[in-house]
């Protein structure tokens, strides 16, 4: 089977502040990682291929070109080969246009019997990329996987995460799903992984490449705009209780009870 | 197509090289350049005090199309046949929306036996629920729901749809809005309604709440979002409010789903469900062990409270990974939270940050969780703790 694995490069997000004077981004030197939902979902694209005992993993990004070097750690971390596609006129894509370029790689690709997509992602934590990519492709979705109990060339049985529990879902194939951290314990990249990284060549697909529509990509085929970006609320000062535990119990819940907390 | 920097508006201040979040301006001869991973996002734009950044190209505004669409539609989630109190938030801040644009508020409700649940939606001040109620609705299935849903769009035109940001929610909302070819919004914590243009402001938490940002859906209709849970308060029941039930007809011949419910498991552990809490119990590493744990589901007991954790306890498996808190956890915005024996590294904070009031209890007075603690007490918790559940219980 093969198996494609959607993985965005993101800012490591504990970098990116507001400065609430100016209003302003502050990136001190932002580093870029792959988004941690995305590395569980390439380690289960990988574990699905053991399981099966063949196939292939495709590690699939949308970015500028420096997102090679998050699809080479993909590659040393189990991809068997990895494809960006990378072109001005994707610049400014909301979650629709970015499904919508995806889905259109996907249609290249060809005869793909599984996408897993990481749940969300941690810059704009939308988590609509995967769903809204399953309805272009017009294949079933499944979100929040957290274990692939069984799986064929033709179907899944999968745990979904619900808020009160799980769903014991059958799935057919092809289909998409996104997954959660819960499902699997990412492998670190070995010495094999690595050199194999060093020598893979990345694939590199254009607006033309994958026939995409201009009008349904980047900022033109984007349906949402955003117009402010601001520092969000100071929270209130806050106090150090101070004193013997006992007193500080008393305190906290005479502040709790008074600010009707509790 | 692409970022205009005007050079004769330019001073050369270069507020816009630090406002950029993917470090893609650059100085050059002289004169300001966005490089090739520039993402057109706009932050740059905001930051110039002499606007001299604009974007160029996107699309054009078809208005005339749009004046066929009105009005607001909730989506109504119900789990196990109760309507969630995420859809009561909705009607609250709703209701208030639907005024300003002197337009009506409806919910569309997809379950069995529901009709004293969408009674009771009209009490919550809907005009309409468009009830379609079917033992074949029971259970939540992406497709069915998108499709009897998308159906509904084009007969009735809302021009702003609202979901929770649920799991259901976020999970087939996308879906819906990939259909209908329009935007959709996640996770909003802010809505408002432009009064020049009529637009919604959306507004929601980026980058694990470092940033705020206003979103809006100018081209396509009905403008969509999904809104976090417990940001706005449900509306009141008011028994004497009309409105009207409205029962729609579902033909499960024709809308099937393409995957297979085998089972629905529900953990019934009260104290798991974090995203629905008003009070949340978190622990970290700092409980020591699953025994600390019983400490802290005690506190949440007697305080009527959830139990949360750190990744750090989950990863030792000391609980397990529902209760999660954070970047790659769950994201609440409680009434009360309280940290017991968690540092607050950023991707904690990240999940967490946006609770009304914050106590946290830790052995370090340097953690960083007290940068964001409403109360801060520097103790360990097995003292803290006990004292205060006996408190609670003494009152
Ligand atoms: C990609 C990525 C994603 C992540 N996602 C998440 C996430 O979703 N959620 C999350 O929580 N973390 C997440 N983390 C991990 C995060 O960085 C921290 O490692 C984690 O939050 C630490 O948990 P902790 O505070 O319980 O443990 P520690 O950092 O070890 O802190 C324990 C605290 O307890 C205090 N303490 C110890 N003993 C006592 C005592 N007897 N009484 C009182 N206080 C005591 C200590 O002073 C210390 O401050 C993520 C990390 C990465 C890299
Ligand atoms: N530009 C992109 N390239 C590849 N995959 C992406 C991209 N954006 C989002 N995804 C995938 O979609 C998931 C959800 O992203 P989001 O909807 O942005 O929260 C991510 O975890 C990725 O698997």
């Amino acid at each position: 089977m093969k198996i494609v694995v959607c993985i965005k490069e993101v800012p490591a997000t504990t970098k990116v502040k507001i400065n609430p004077e100016t209003n302003t981004l502050m990136r001190e030197g932002v580093e870029s990682i792959i988004n941690p939902y995305d590395v569980y979902a390439l380690e289960e694209g990988v574990c699905v291929k053991e399981r099966l005992g063949g196939g292939s993993v495709v590690a699939l990004s949308m970015g500028p070109p420096q997102v090679e070097r998050s699809l080479k750690e993909a590659i040393s971390l189990g991809a068997d080969e990895a494809i960006l596609l990378s072109d001005r006129a994707f610049a400014g894509s909301d979650t629709l246009a970015t499904s919508y370029t995806l889905a259109m790689a996907l249609d290249k690709i060809g005869d793909v019997g599984l996408v897993i997509c990481g749940k969300q992602a941690i810059d704009g934590d939308t988590a609509q990329v995967g769903p809204e990519m399953s309805e272009k492709l017009d294949i079933p979705f499944v979100a929040c996987v957290r274990k692939i109990l069984e799986i064929t060339e033709e179907k899944a049985i999968v745990e979904r995460m619900t808020d009160d529990g799980y769903d014991v879902i059958e799935l057919p194939l092809p289909a998409v799903i996104t997954v959660v951290k819960d499902i699997n314990t990412p492998r670190i990249a070995g010495l094999k992984g690595k050199m194999r990284a060093k020598k893979a060549r990345i694939t590199v697909w254009t607006a033309t490449d994958i026939n995409a529509d201009e009008e349904r990509i980047g900022l033109t085929g984007s349906t949402t705009k955003v117009t402010k970006v601001f520092a969000p609320q100071p929270r209130g000062l806050g106090m150090m209780l101070e004193g013997s535990p006992e007193e500080i119990i008393d305190s906290l819940y005479d502040h709790l009870k008074s600010g009707h907390v509790i | 197509m692409g970022l205009l920097i005007d050079k004769e508006q330019c001073t050369m201040c270069e507020a816009c090289l630090s406002s950029c979040p993917f470090g893609s301006l650059e100085v050059r001869d002289e004169a300001i350049y966005a490089t090739e991973s520039c993402t057109l996002c706009g932050a740059c734009i905001d930051a110039c005090p002499m606007d001299a950044i604009s974007i160029e190209g996107g699309r054009e505004v078809e208005e005339d199309s749009f004046a066929d669409y009105k009005g607001i539609l909730i989506f109504g989630e119900q789990r196990q046949g109760k309507v969630a109190s995420v859809v009561y938030e909705l009607l609250g801040e709703g209701r208030k929306l639907a005024d300003q644009l002197g337009e009506e508020l409806s919910v569309v409700l997809l379950g069995a036996g529901l009709e004293e649940e969408a009674k009771k939606l009209i009490h919550g001040s809907a005009d309409k629920v468009y009830l379609y109620d079917d033992t074949n609705l029971e259970k939540f299935h992406d497709d069915v729901f998108t499709e009897v849903i998308a159906n509904l769009v084009h007969e009735v035109k809302p021009s702003i749809m609202l979901c929770g940001a649920t799991a259901i929610g976020r999970s087939f909302f996308p879906i819906l809005a990939g259909k209908l070819k329009t935007g959709l919004t996640a996770d909003c914590t802010e809505l408002a309604i432009d009064k020049k243009e009529g637009y919604i402001l959306q507004t929601r938490p980026a980058f694990g709440g470092n940033i705020m940002a206003t979103i809006i859906c100018p081209y396509t209709r009905p403008q969509m979002a999904t809104i976090r849970a417990k940001v706005f308060k449900p509306a009141p029941l008011d028994i004497h409010h009309k409105g009207e039930v409205i029962t729609k007809s579902f033909d499960s011949t024709k809308i099937k789903s393409r995957y297979v419910i085998q089972q629905v498991v529900e953990t019934v552990e009260e104290t798991a469900n974090i995203a629905d809490a008003d009070i949340i119990v978190s622990g970290g590493r700092g409980v020591g062990g699953p025994e600390g744990f019983k400490l802290i589901e005690e506190l949440a007991l007697a305080i009527g409270g959830a139990v949360g954790a750190s990744r750090a306890a989950v990863d030792a498996g000391w609980i397990k990974y529902p209760h999660q808190v954070g970047q790659t956890g769950k994201t609440v915005c409680p009434k009360l939270y309280i940290a017991c024996g968690i540092s607050g590294a950023i991707q904690h904070l990240a999940g967490m940050q946006s609770a009304d009031v914050i106590v946290a209890i830790n052995k370090d007075k340097d953690a960083p969780i007290f940068d964001v603690a409403t109360y801060g007490i520097v103790g360990e918790v097995d003292e803290i703790i006990p004292l205060l559940i006996k408190k609670l219980k003494k009152g």
